[in-house]
C-alpha cells in the first residue's frame, strides 16, 4: 500500500451561516488557506472529493454549485458523496491507493440552519417504517442514552462529566461555538431537555465548512516536516432500524477499530454529537484512561453537518504536525445513533502502517 | 439592509414506494388491525420483520401474529414536537416490545408529561381512526388503564401463522415536506435588488477578466471570488434558441414561445429569456434583441420583472461576436 498523509486542513464553524446554502463563499478561503499550507495551487490537486446534501441546501445539485470555488479550466478530476468528509477522505484515499494520482484535497459543507436540522435528518431513516413519523435526531438518541442508562452502563453524572469536559476544552478552540466549562453540579442542575437529555448533552446546531489535503509518498514529505500518516483506516455500517440492534453498542464502531493497531495512540477525537456517545465509542474502541479523548472540545460543543466527522482528523492531524503527539486516533460517524463509523489512525511514522 | 436577501421556501415531494412482499404483508396486517412480525433463522420476532434474514440473508416468509399490546424498553421525551409528528403537543416516542414479539417497535406513546412513562411500563396499540396500510394506521401507543396494567407479559416469541391476505398492500405513499429559509449569495442578493431598481447586475472575474451575469459567488473557471460590480446593458444578442411547442406541468405561457439565451452586451455568459414581439420562426442567432420591463408597481427581486426580450430591430451581430459563448 502507498503511503498517504494528511498534510492541509482547514475549517469554519458558526452558528448560522448568512449567506447562501451552496458555501462557495466559505470555500474559496478554505482552499486558499489550504493552498497556504501546502505551497500548492489547484493545479498541484490530482483529485477532488466533497460530501454535501441537497436535502440540508433545500436547493437541487447543490454540490455542483459548490465546484465553482475550485475553478475548473483546465478541468478537474471531481467526486461527490452524500455523506461527511470523513468519508470523502476515505474515497481519495481509495483513488491515491489506485496510483491514478498522488494528491487530493477533499472538503464538505453544510448549512444546518437553514431548515430544521434534527427534523431534516429523518429523511436519513428506513422510508416505510420510520420517517413517516418524523423521528428526530434528538429524541433517537434519547432512546439510546435511556437504554444504557436502563442498563447501568453510564449515568447522568457520567454524561455531565463528558460535557463539562468538552465545554472546557473547548474554551482553546476557536472555531467552537458551544464553550464554557463550569462543574458537573451546575451542569446537572441544568433543566432536563428531552428527558433523558440536558440541551448540553447535545451538540448544537452548527453551520460550516472544512477542508482536508492529502499527499502520498514524497509530496507529503515536501510539504511537512511532520506529515500525519494514516496508518490505518477502517469503516463500517450497522443496521437501520432501531429495534434490531442493542442500541448501547456500535459494533461497527467496534469492527472498525479492531480492524486497525490502536496500541499507541495518545489523543483520540471522537465524533460523538450526544455526550453518552463518547462512552458508547469509549468502550467499543478500548481506548485506555490515558487517552486524550476530544483535546478540540469535540463535536458536542460544535458539529457542522457533513464536516463534524472530518474536523475530528483534521484536529487530530493537527496534533502530529505540531509534535505534540506520535500517534492519534479519529472517528467519524454517520446515521442515527452512531449506526455508521469510520476509524483512522495518524502517525509521525509509517511503521507500523497496517492499511 | 441585511447582508443577503432571504425567503422561506417549501421542498415537497410525494414519494410513492412500492411495498414489497414483506413490508406490504406488515402494512396489510396494520390494515386490517393486526400487528404481524417476522420470524428469522434465530427464532426472533421482529416488528416491523425485517425483509432479509439477518444471518442467512435469505428472504423473510414467515410471518406471525402479535399481540397489540407490550411493554416500553427505552423511551425519551419530545418536549418540542416537530412538523409533521405523530402528535404537535409533548409526547414521548418509545422503542415497544409487543407480546409476542423479541425485538421493538419505535412509535409515539401519548402521555403528558415525562412523569406518566417509565421503563417497562405496559402500552398497547391506538389504532387510527382511518387505516389505509401504513405505519401511520397505528395512531400511537397508550397506557394500560389502571388494574389492566396487571396484564402478564409474555417474553415468548409468537408462533401464531398468518396466511396471506386477499389484497396485499403493494405500495405506500410518504408526503415529505422541508421548510427552509433560503438564503440569496451576497453576489446573488446584488444581482436582485438591481432588478427590484430596473438594474441588471454582473460581476467582474480579476482573474479572466470574464463578467457573469447573474454574478457567482467564484468565478467557475479559476475559482477567484468576483468582487467588481459591473451593471450591465439592457440589449443583447440572441446567442441560441428553442421553440417550445410541448405543454408541461406547470408552464406559465401557452406554446408555441421561444426561449432563447440572451448574451447582454458587455457580459460572458448568457441569460435564458423569453423573446416576443417577433414571430417564432423568425426568431435567429444573432438577433438583437432589448429588455421589456414590466411597469415599475409590479417589480419585485425577480428576473420575472424583465417580462421578456424584443427585437430592437437593428442588424444581426456577426457571429464572431458571439461564437465563444455558444
Amino acid at each position: 500500500m502507498r503511503d498517504v498523509a494528511v498534510v492541509g486542513f482547514a475549517q469554519r464553524q458558526m452558528p448560522e451561516f448568512d449567506g447562501s446554502p451552496t458555501c462557495v463563499e466559505l470555500l474559496v478561503p478554505l482552499f486558499k488557506e489550504c493552498y497556504e499550507q501546502t505551497g500548492w495551487t489547484r493545479k498541484d490537486v490530482g483529485f477532488w472529493c466533497s460530501g454535501s446534501s441537497d436535502y440540508l441546501a433545500g436547493r437541487s445539485f447543490s454540490f455542483v454549485q459548490a465546484v465553482d470555488a475550485i475553478g475548473v479550466i483546465p478541468p478537474v478530476n471531481e467526486s461527490h458523496v452524500e455523506m461527511d468528509l470523513a468519508w470523502a477522505m476515505y474515497e481519495a484515499w481509495i483513488k491515491i491507493q489506485t496510483g491514478e494520482v498522488d494528491t487530493a484535497l477533499v472538503y464538505a459543507f453544510g448549512k444546518s440552519s437553514a431548515g430544521v436540522l434534527r427534523r431534516t435528518l429523518a429523511l436519513q431513516l428506513e422510508p416505510y417504517t420510520m420517517t413517516p413519523l418524523w423521528p428526530d435526531t434528538v429524541s433517537l438518541a434519547g432512546l439510546q442514552a435511556r437504554a444504557g442508562i436502563d442498563a447501568g452502563l453510564w449515568d447522568e453524572r457520567a454524561m455531565a462529566e463528558v460535557a463539562n469536559r468538552s465545554l472546557t476544552d473547548a474554551e482553546k478552540n476557536e472555531y467552537a461555538i458551544r464553550k464554557g466549562g463550569s462543574s458537573v453540579e451546575e451542569l446537572l442542575a441544568r433543566p432536563m431537555y428531552a428527558d433523558p437529555l440536558r440541551k448540553h448533552d447535545c451538540s448544537p446546531v452548527t453551520d460550516g465548512a472544512a477542508a482536508i489535503v492529502l499527499a502520498a509518498g514524497d509530496r507529503a514529505r515536501e510539504v511537512r516536516d511532520r506529515p500525519a500518516w494514516i496508518t490505518g483506516v477502517s469503516h463500517h455500517v450497522d443496521p437501520m432500524g432501531m429495534g434490531v440492534r442493542d442500541l448501547t453498542r456500535s459494533p461497527s464502531a467496534q469492527r472498525s477499530g479492531a480492524a486497525l493497531d490502536l496500541g499507541g495512540v495518545e489523543v483520540a477525537e471522537l465524533h460523538a454529537p450526544f455526550s453518552h456517545q463518547e462512552l458508547i465509542l469509549r468502550r467499543e474502541l478500548g481506548l485506555a484512561d490515558d487517552v486524550a479523548i476530544n483535546p478540540s472540545g469535540g463535536a458536542l460543543t460544535s458539529n457542522p453537518m457533513f464536516s463534524g466527522g472530518g474536523i475530528r482528523v483534521g484536529e487530530a492531524a493537527k496534533k502530529v504536525w505540531s509534535g505534540d503527539a506520535d500517534k492519534v486516533l479519529a472517528h467519524a460517524t454517520s446515521g442515527p445513533a452512531l449506526q455508521q463509523n469510520l476509524v483512522c489512525t495518524l502517525a509521525a511514522s509509517t511503521e507500523g502502517n497496517n492499511n | 439592509m441585511s447582508r443577503t436577501l432571504q425567503a422561506p421556501v417549501t421542498v415537497a415531494f410525494d414519494y410513492t414506494r412500492s411495498t414489497g412482499p414483506v413490508i406490504g404483508r406488515f402494512f396489510s396486517g396494520l390494515r386490517d388491525g393486526v400487528v404481524i412480525g417476522g420470524r428469522t433463522s434465530a427464532g426472533e420476532v421482529v416488528v416491523p420483520p425485517l425483509e432479509f434474514d439477518p444471518v442467512t440473508h435469505e428472504p423473510t416468509t414467515d410471518f406471525v401474529e402479535v399481540s397489540s399490546v407490550g411493554t416500553v424498553t427505552s423511551w425519551t421525551w419530545v418536549p418540542e414536537p416537530v412538523k409533521a409528528q405523530p402528535f404537535d403537543r409533548p409526547f414521548a416516542f418509545a422503542l415497544v416490545t409487543l407480546d409476542g414479539a423479541t425485538a421493538p417497535l419505535l412509535h409515539a406513546l401519548d402521555v403528558t408529561s415525562p412523569e406518566d412513562v417509565s421503563t417497562g411500563m405496559r402500552v398497547r396499540v391506538r389504532w387510527a381512526a382511518e387505516r389505509t396500510g401504513a405505519i401511520t394506521d397505528i395512531a400511537c401507543f397508550e397506557p394500560l388503564a389502571p388494574g389492566e396494567a396487571s396484564t402478564g407479559s409474555t417474553n415468548e416469541a409468537s408462533s401464531q401463522v398468518v396466511e396471506p391476505v386477499e389484497t396485499p398492500v403493494t405500495g405506500v405513499v410518504v408526503p415529505v415536506s422541508l421548510d427552509y429559509d433560503y438564503a440569496a449569495s451576497p453576489e446573488e442578493s446584488l444581482f436582485y435588488r438591481g432588478l427590484n431598481e430596473g438594474k441588471i447586475m454582473g460581476q467582474r472575474c480579476p482573474t479572466c477578466q470574464k463578467v457573469y451575469v447573474p454574478p457567482r459567488s467564484a468565478c467557475p473557471a479559476d475559482g477567484t471570488p468576483t468582487e467588481e460590480e459591473v451593471e450591465l446593458s439592457q440589449t443583447g444578442t440572441i446567442t441560441t434558441f428553442c421553440i417550445v411547442n410541448v405543454p408541461f406541468l406547470g408552464q406559465k405561457i401557452t406554446p408555441p414561445y421561444v426561449s432563447a439565451y440572451v448574451l447582454l452586451d458587455g457580459a460572458d455568459i448568457a441569460v435564458l429569456h423569453l423573446i416576443l414581439g417577433v414571430p417564432a420562426e423568425e426568431v435567429r442567432m444573432g438577433m438583437r434583441v432589448k429588455a421589456v420591463w414590466k411597469p415599475k408597481e409590479e417589480w419585485t427581486f425577480s428576473l420575472e420583472n424583465i417580462d421578456h426580450f424584443a427585437p430592437t430591430g437593428d442588424p444581426d451581430a456577426d457571429f464572431d461576436t458571439y461564437k465563444h459563448h455558444l
